[in-house]
């Protein structure tokens, strides 16, 4: 088990280096001075070249390539060309927005999935299964900014149980977060939850028609304790990897929307960076995203280990 | 009283009558063997008396053990009964366990799923009966996983599984038929052990009739759902009063009667092959480890010869095959086909590859369903250089699709149109089609009911006069292998450990593994002596 989680780790290590690379010079080849951007197009030659050499663009790219890497493993991540700020910091403040929204998203995503996916699948076939099939087929199919609009015309305008958009901060105490974060988390999880819940029961209905679960009810179980003792482990399996993708994706996927409910978060950085061209912001801001991403698999990938035996005994 | 008395139970799904008007009894102590081809109903049987039968199941008639109605009781009593007074080992070990879970827990649950005792006994019990099912303390604690267990330890996992609470009556449904001959022995063994000192009544079914003869107390033979026969298994031996039941025993124990082999002349020769798999590291940067599947393995096959080649599950058999098709390279020696290497440089040799064909073992796999048998069996074509168009190809699907014996307007239809035995037939007719100068048949009947294996080996035989063919038969089923073959291999770990003539083989084997291999075969009784020696029990 530990040899496992040491070859995971390593395999996180080499992954995050070749991310950091390939975001750096993938940024680096996109159009647009950052200097000439930040002065207007009448500037003088002298004064873009002034500005060059203050925010280090002036350097060989293989240079910037190391102080970026090593500034961030110092967690010094750079300045903002735009705002001039520490680029840390302004991540620190928007993660403190994103990460309480996906983590809230995911928990109501697996809290819907979770019981309708089981439902479903011990009704195969039958008015239950049909009805909460069709209903994850609409949630796949109707985008979250559509959800998003209807919640706030529902509950923040005529209702007015929240408010419409905008949030207040952690200070003003951690309820009036949590509300100003309800319906954004409400309108991301649906989506989510639907494509969950098909997983759910399409792995249940899998595990339902293997040879131990017949086994199981052999030995005297009833069909309750055969899905829930022997049944659950088993298909939790593809879930996790489905989990998994989902964070990710609630993390750095959620820009539309923190538009439509106007939050300061990640993803509105990351339109607000790439539109100044504040590549600096924005290179910091992609590799968070895909520590986060490589993160969350490792995190995965010792689950896996944790429920099968066999991943364990294979390394 | 019997301990178990189904009488008149019928069963239809959706309609289908699956089973009709089936009797039997079980007493305690005895062992029932349930028989016949696939479709007769004989698993539904088995599962309708531990009433695990899928949800459309609609039943009439009885099922009692001892006193209780088993159909008319509603399912919180039924789990109660079953895994407590009912025992159920299936027929694949393999899947049968939980993989998440380990041998210990399994088997413990039937014990506290019944509240049968306190926990620390529990697990006490658990070691006991592992230990009384061949599964020893010291190399396989409770806290062993089931992947790490070979397919025979996991089946007596299952039997103990099964035998836990001692329950009254065991049902063991074709408990032997995914394992190896000896392991077969071995279970077969333990399962008699168990209901002599259990007293316990045993409901075995089997399609194998040879082990039906060595292990029942009474046989029932079944056919489409209905009971045909049924006796004390020594007097239905030999007053065999239904025709089915005769045609069963004497298609299981079939021989066929091969054209003399022609003088030797090479015509496959495989010198001192050898073939490793790379094993997964174990440690990063370490060197991988080698199985070596295939060890210095040598022998000819002539001209119009047929060699088989027996050995159990792992010893390489399928390893030779993929490398005399040139499928897979070696790493040490040469196989030639008529002083042909089959594989030159990277890949197969072409020139050589057309002139083998093979056929495998599941009829329903190894045919593309969306393709018409007339395309399907000309795919060997794409092999020629100049493959023959217009009415020569249509006459060779019609010549070949007759050898087989099916018609040459079967050529039209889809595979689905076609039983398990025809299938095989048409495998057949889409190996001989270009007229190959070595067929690999790799347990090409090893999947079929007996009586259609019967006829396919009878269809062999004929080839052999109209083709003079030269083939390869692979197959782990000795009496198969001892009718139609002219000289044998035995295999094991790699090593070819006896060859020769099939009846010296068979009837005085050389080395110890050949020896226990055949003495491990279950094998059907001689009926003439049977009956000429009445007392004889």
């Amino acid at each position: 088990m530990l040899r496992y989680a040491l070859k995971r780790l390593l395999s996180l290590l080499l992954s995050l280096a070749v991310a950091s690379l390939v975001i750096f010079f993938v940024i680096e080849v996109a159009p647009g001075d950052p200097a000439s951007f930040m002065l207007g197009i009448n500037a003088q030659p002298e004064t873009v070249a002034a500005l060059r050499s203050e925010l280090g663009l002036d350097v060989a790219k293989w240079q910037r390539y190391l102080d970026w890497t090593g500034g961030m493993l110092t967690g010094d991540f750079g300045t903002s060309y735009t705002y001039r700020t520490p680029v840390a910091e302004m991540i620190r403040d928007r993660l403190w927005v994103s990460l309480p929204l996906a983590l809230y998203a995911l928990t109501l995503s697996t809290a819907i999935a979770f019981p309708a996916g089981i439902y479903a699948a011990s009704r195969r076939g039958k008015p239950g299964d049909i009805a909460v099939m069709g209903a994850t087929q609409i949630g796949v199919a109707v985008p979250n900014f559509w959800f998003a609009m209807m919640l706030v015309l529902i509950f923040a305008v005529n209702l007015r149980w929240f408010s419409a958009g905008g949030f207040a901060g952690w200070d003003t105490g951690v309820w009036t977060g949590i509300r100003s974060l309800t319906l954004p988390a409400i309108s991301l999880a649906l989506p989510q939850a639907a494509i969950l819940a098909r997983v759910m029961r399409s792995s249940l209905l899998d595990i339902l028609g293997e040879d131990f679960m017949r086994t199981a009810r052999a030995k005297g179980l009833s069909r309750r304790q055969a899905l829930w003792r022997h049944g659950m482990r088993n298909a939790l399996i593809p879930v996790l990897t489905i989990i998994g993708l989902q964070f990710s994706f609630l993390l750095a996927g959620s820009i539309i929307i923190e538009q439509v409910f106007y939050l300061p978060g990640l993803g509105r950085l990351v339109f607000q960076s790439i539109s100044s061209r504040d590549l600096i912001v924005v290179e910091s801001v992609v590799m968070l995203l895909v520590f986060s991403v490589i993160l969350v698999n490792f995190l995965v990938d010792l689950a896996y280990a944790l429920v099968d035996p066999r991943l364990r005994a294979r390394t | 009283m019997s301990l178990l008395t189904i009488s008149d139970l019928s069963l239809s799904i959706h309609k289908i009558r699956i089973l009709s008007d089936v009797s039997l009894t079980v007493e305690p102590g005895e062992i029932v063997a349930v028989t016949g081809e696939s479709g007769s109903g004989k698993s539904m049987t088995a599962l309708a008396v531990m009433q695990l039968l899928p949800d459309r199941a609609r039943t009439t008639g009885s099922i009692r053990l001892n006193r209780t109605e088993l159909t008319a009781l509603p399912e919180p009593n039924l789990c109660a009964i079953r895994g407590s007074d009912i025992g159920m080992v299936f027929q694949e070990p393999m899947t049968a366990l939980n993989p998440v879970k380990t041998i210990g827990d399994q088997v413990i649950e039937t014990i506290l799923v019944h509240k049968a005792m306190p926990p620390a006994e529990a697990r006490a019990r658990a070691r006991d009966v592992l230990d009384r099912v061949g599964l020893p303390a010291d190399r396989f604690p409770l806290s062993r996983y089931p992947h790490e267990l070979s397919g025979g330890q996991r089946q007596r996992v299952v039997i103990a599984m099964a035998i836990a609470l001692r329950p009254k009556l065991l049902i063991a449904d074709e408990p032997t038929t995914a394992l190896d001959v000896t392991t077969q022995a071995q279970i077969l063994d333990l399962l008699k052990g168990l209901v002599a000192d259990y007293g316990m009544g045993l409901l075995m079914i089997t399609h194998d009739l040879a082990v039906v003869a060595e292990m029942a107390d009474r046989i029932v033979v079944m056919r489409n759902g209905v009971v045909v026969e049924t006796g004390q298994t020594r007097s239905l031996l030999t007053h065999m009063q239904h025709p089915y039941t005769r045609m069963l025993f004497e298609a299981s124990g079939h021989r066929v009667k091969l054209p003399p082999a022609p003088e030797p002349q090479a015509l496959l020769q495989v010198r001192n092959v050898s073939r490793d798999y790379r094993l997964p590291r174990t440690r990063l940067l370490a060197d991988p480890g080698r199985f070596r599947a295939l060890d210095d393995v040598s022998f000819t096959l002539n001209r119009g010869e047929r060699l088989g080649l027996v050995g159990e599950s792992g010893c390489g058999k399928s390893t030779l095959t993929r490398a005399i098709l040139g499928l897979d390279p070696v790493q040490e020696g040469q196989i030639l086909l008529d002083e042909t290497p089959v594989f030159s440089g990277h890949r197969a040799n072409s020139a050589v590859r057309r002139k083998m064909q093979v056929v495998f073992q599941d009829p329903f796999g190894s045919f593309n369903p969306r393709h018409r048998v007339e395309r399907l069996i000309t795919e060997p074509f794409f092999l020629l250089q100049s493959p023959p168009t217009g009415a020569e190809r249509q006459a060779a699907i019609a010549e070949s699709l007759v050898a087989v014996g099916l018609k040459p307007e079967d050529g039209g239809k889809y595979i689905h149109e076609f039983s398990g035995g025809q299938r095989q037939r048409i495998a057949i007719a889409r190996a001989l089609i270009i007229r190959p100068e070595l067929i690999v048949f790799d347990e090409a009947v090893s999947a079929l009911d007996v009586s259609v294996r019967a006829q396919i080996l009878d269809l062999l035989a004929d080839l052999c006069v109209a083709y003079n063919l030269s083939y390869l038969f692979i197959s782990h089923d000795l009496s198969v292998v001892r009718t139609v073959t002219d000289r044998v291999l035995v295999m094991k770990s790699g090593r070819i450990v006896e060859q020769g003539d099939t009846e010296t083989v068979f009837t005085a084997p050389r080395h110890p593994y050949t020896q226990s291999l055949i003495a491990a075969a279950p094998r059907l009784p001689d009926l003439e002596s049977l009956k000429r020696s009445p007392h004889h029990a």
